[in-house]
């Protein structure tokens, strides 16, 4: 079995242009981050909006260019493919978007939803209504809905079809953006345990995009929190999740807390302004809004390094149970 | 005095394809000063229950029976459109989950912020003065500058907190917030479920929060009404419904919530199948056909079982909750 | 189908359009006479049983005329409006799918065609074919292209950025499947019932045109052409005018009544009254 990590993403950055003919700025969506996903993996990356994580999701999959850096997939380089010689790179790394409805066209039949893959790569002698039956039956939607219309379908049940879709050529790799995004939290969990149970059965490589960290939790293998298009701090879900190290990853964390009416106090709140991207804070780029500013972090930007068995960019890391130094009102 | 009392409600909506029974025997009170909770999933009636309050039911809807009783007089069900639009903004102000829902994008912020103190007899001076003290309030940085612009030059977290700006400037009596900080990434939403509960002490008004976000209601709120298919099926005190949950669907619901779950699962509990069609309810249990616990006696229409401190449960099982423990 | 004929005005639409329909295409068996059968003896009757709307200044019976006119008009109609309609489309999903410079380029034709009045776009037509049915057709296709290719475009601008056309992306669909699977079932159908609603414009064109000589050339018979001679002969008999002119007001009211029904049917916002 092939060690090789499935997916390699080199230093990649992808900087949009801003600004008329005289001033030629640019803002960085994705600032430069580094990363690899192992076969039949799960790779998280959580952040909220303006965090970059869909832009390098889309980068990833080839709907946006980058500006530096390089992705490798299968151990080619796709980043400098034209369209024609990435068609069929995409038999082999699939997306599932965040809208579930909105992501299935309105027009066509879940039939034909799940076998449009078939159509644009070529069907090779295979019946496509056939395999319509096999992928429905994958992810568990009765037959019956193969003539069914998005508009009549739940939300829950589009985000199967759209995970039948993804799976229908037999990927090695699948991007899902926000997975359970517009699910009702009973229902979450029949996403997510759907695609646990096809990354097994399939021996898929997963990269999974959300800004819940607890669903994360669940779910992934490793995990890397994204802000202002950075990576603030990645690697294995279990120590992350348990012992961030990171300000903001304790903060994402408390900000989504176990539902328990008597834990209130326990909350680490951040100011609510977010740096604007065009004009990004000196120093550490999140020392704005951290609970445990220091002089130190407001004129040189953190290195990343390797603390405590995960990579973090962070002048002084956090130890277990800390607690902010200074009251939301002391930060402003 | 109650600041809200919703008594029996019971709203129908005429389809191509029958009746539609979008809320059944929905009974709640909003205590003067305290903040009630709705917690709910797609489908359980919320949105029907705030148009129906504020008198903004589609014209193929209507209220079939029950009352809607504010500040313990006033029935909301048979008000006219002309008093309805005099208590709405003034007496009852709302928030929505999308705040361009309240904001008017070709006119400036303050213009709008004193527009809707026309009722109040100030100045124009003193409206603006007004307008930059709630401002303030929400915290909005440089207020005064700030009431020059358009609602585009601000943030999704900015806009949604001077919405709630706006609801509160009037001083009503109640507030109804319907699913404010769901679009919102998770730090600005704690950030604006803070100024809530600020802002709530401050004016001293009642607060309806609805949400389907169970952290941010373990939170904020100090009753919670669980409403479920068109039906509430449990209400109580905050602590009672989520340390003590009496009715199968809340207690599956608390399960699911990932963030519930401190260890790692291969497998995270769901509650299979959906609710059922609204044009055709079933005869007793709502939830029967999802329950876990569903027996014979379930089949015959439920009624609230009382569990004692103000604590009701529409459940066979609701005093027995070793009987309704949670699956595996 | 249902909502439609629950409309009294869309079923008299709908009924005066069948008519229409009908009496075009069974011209032949309805009638016994040649529209072109000149009769001098016979001239300027007033309608009776053999003449159902008396004869003109040659004799011809003008329900006839009238019945074949019909024909005329119909087939002009339809046909340019389906090939305007096909061009619309093409050009206006090239447009908004296309990269901007492309985009602004198309507007600029668009805007260009549409500000040329029509009667001199027919007078320059004219002089490049001569009085003909090619000339009308022409006429109308160039007066309706931009205004469907317009509409499609500003449609497949708004959908060109939705999740399934960028999901349809990420699949490796190429740009024509994209347009042809995903973005043109979900434009089309607004621009149909448009398109029906400018039928009789288009009739209009062509009458409009043959009145003016500019159309078809005599003996053809066709409504704009028999107003023609109606008004030269006006003295004479009110018969001719009103056989021509009557067929064009009964059309007209009947596809533009059909139209703006279907359109208020298909109107989601009115949709559960």
């Amino acid at each position: 079995m092939n060690d090789d990590p499935i997916l390699k993403v080199e230093d990649v950055a992808v900087a949009f242009p801003m600004g008329g003919l005289m001033r030629r700025s640019s803002i960085l969506g994705v600032a430069g981050v580094s990363f690899e996903v192992k076969r039949g993996e799960t790779f998280a990356l959580v952040g909220e909006s303006g965090s970059g994580k869909t832009t390098l999701a889309r980068a990833i999959n080839g709907l946006q260019a980058i500006s530096q850096g390089q992705i490798t997939f299968e151990g080619d380089r796709i980043d400098t493919l034209g369209k024609g010689a990435m068609k069929p790179v995409r038999k082999r790394m699939s997306m599932m978007f965040q809208d579930p409805v909105g992501s299935l066209s309105p027009r066509m039949t879940v039939g034909d939803l799940v076998t449009e893959p078939f159509r644009i790569h070529g069907a090779e002698g295979r019946n496509l209504r056939d395999e319509a039956q096999r992928l429905l039956s994958l992810v568990g939607l009765p037959l019956e809905f193969s003539d069914r219309f998005p508009h009549q379908l739940s939300g829950g049940q589009a985000r199967r079809v759209g995970v039948a879709r993804a799976v229908a050529l037999d990927p090695a790799l699948i991007i899902a953006d926000e997975p359970t995004a517009g699910l009702d939290v009973s229902v979450q969990g029949e996403v997510l345990n759907l695609l646990n149970e096809l990354r097994e059965r399939l021996g898929l490589a997963m990269v999974i995009i959300t800004h819940n960290l607890h669903v994360v939790h669940h779910v992934a293998d490793r995990t890397a929190v994204m802000y202002l298009g950075r990576f603030v701090e990645a690697g294995e879900t279990e120590p992350v999740f348990g012992q961030p190290v990171h300000p903001y990853t304790a903060a994402l964390l408390s900000a989504n807390p176990e539902p328990d009416p008597d834990r209130a106090h326990d909350r680490i709140s951040l100011p609510a302004e977010v740096p604007s991207l065009l004009s990004r804070p000196d120093g550490c780029e999140f020392h704005t809004r951290c609970p445990w500013v220091q002089p130190r972090c407001r004129v040189e930007a953190p290195k990343i390094a390797r603390v405590d068995q995960r990579r973090t960019a962070c002048h002084f890391p956090l130890t277990p149970g800390a607690r902010p130094t200074l009251s939301t009102e002391e930060r402003r | 005095m109650e600041t809200l009392a919703i008594n029996d409600l019971n709203v129908v909506f005429s389809t191509e394809a029958g009746p539609l029974h979008a809320l059944k025997n929905v009974s709640f009170t909003v205590p003067e000063k305290r903040i009630v909770g709705i917690v709910g999933e797609s489908g359980c009636g919320k949105s029907t229950l705030i148009n129906a309050i504020l008198g903004l039911l589609a014209d193929n809807g209507r209220v079939e029976s029950g009352a809607i009783r504010f500040e313990g007089t006033t029935d909301l069900v048979g008000l006219g459109p002309t008093q309805m639009r005099a208590l709405r903004g003034e007496r009852i102000s709302t928030v929505f989950q999308d705040p361009m829902g309240a904001l008017n994008p070709v006119i400036s912020v303050g213009k709008q912020m004193t527009n809707i103190q026309y009722r109040s007899g100030l100045s124009r001076a003193e409206k603006e003065a007004r307008a930059i003290e709630m401002l303030e309030l929400v915290r909005i940085p440089d207020a005064r500058t700030a009431l020059k612009r358009y609602p585009h030059q601000f943030s999704g977290g900015m806009k949604q907190r001077i919405a709630i700006a706006m609801a509160l400037m009037m001083e009503p009596a109640l507030l109804i917030a319907d699913e404010p900080t769901t679009a919102l990434d998770a730090t600005l939403e704690v950030a604006t479920i803070e100024l809530l509960k600020d802002l709530q002490q401050k004016i001293g008004c009642s607060v309806l929060f609805i949400s389907h976000h169970l952290g941010v209601i373990a939170e904020l709120c100090e009753e919670v009404v669980v409403m479920y298919a068109g039906e509430v099926v449990e209400r109580g005190s905050v602590r009672q419904i989520f340390n003590d949950p009496r009715h199968p669907y809340t207690v599956r619901l608390l399960e699911c919530d990932p963030a519930r779950q401190t260890s790692r699962v291969r497998h995270l509990p769901t509650i299979p199948g959906e609710i059922p069609d609204l044009r055709d309810r079933p005869h007793g249990c709502i939830f029967a056909p999802r329950c876990h616990r569903a027996h014979d006696a379930c089949s015959t229409p439920q009624a609230e079982r009382d569990t004692g401190d103000g604590h009701f449960a529409r459940c066979v099982l609701a005093n027995d909750p070793e009987a309704i423990e949670a699956t595996a | 189908m249902r909502r439609l004929l629950r409309e009294p005005l869309g079923v008299f639409g709908l009924g005066l359009v069948i008519l229409v329909v009908l009496s075009a295409v069974f011209a032949d068996v309805v009638t016994q006479f040649d529209p072109n059968r000149i009769s001098p003896r016979d001239r300027f009757m007033d309608p009776s049983t053999t003449n159902l709307l008396g004869t003109d200044q040659l004799g011809r019976d003008l329900f006839t005329r009238v019945l074949h006119g019909g024909r005329i008009a119909l087939y002009v109609a339809l046909v340019s409006t389906a090939i305007s309609l096909a061009i619309g489309i093409v050009l206006g999903l090239i447009a908004g799918y296309g990269p901007r410079w492309l985009d602004n380029l198309m507007i600029l034709i668009f805007d260009a065609m549409k500000s040329f009045p029509t009667v001199m776009l027919a007078l320059a037509l004219v002089t490049l074919f001569g009085p003909s049915l090619t000339a009308v057709m022409v006429v109308v296709i160039l007066v309706n292209v931009p205004g469907y290719a317009r509409i499609i475009r500003t449609q497949t601008i708004a959908l060109k950025s939705s999740e399934f056309v960028t999901a349809a992306q990420s699949m490796g669909a190429s740009t024509g499947r994209i347009l042809r699977v995903h973005i043109l079932p979900n434009v089309i159908g607004p621009i149909v019932i448009l398109a029906s609603m400018d039928i009789p414009v288009v009739i209009a064109i062509e009458a409009g045109m043959s009145f003016l000589g500019l159309g078809v050339r005599p003996p053809t018979p066709s409504w704009g052409s028999i107003l023609n001679d109606g008004f030269a002969n006006i003295r004479e008999t009110p018969w001719i005018a009103i056989a021509g002119g009557v067929p064009i007001i009964i059309t007209t009211l009947g596809f533009t009544f059909l139209g703006e029904t279907l359109r208020d049917v298909f109107d989601p916002r009115l949709k559960g009254r």
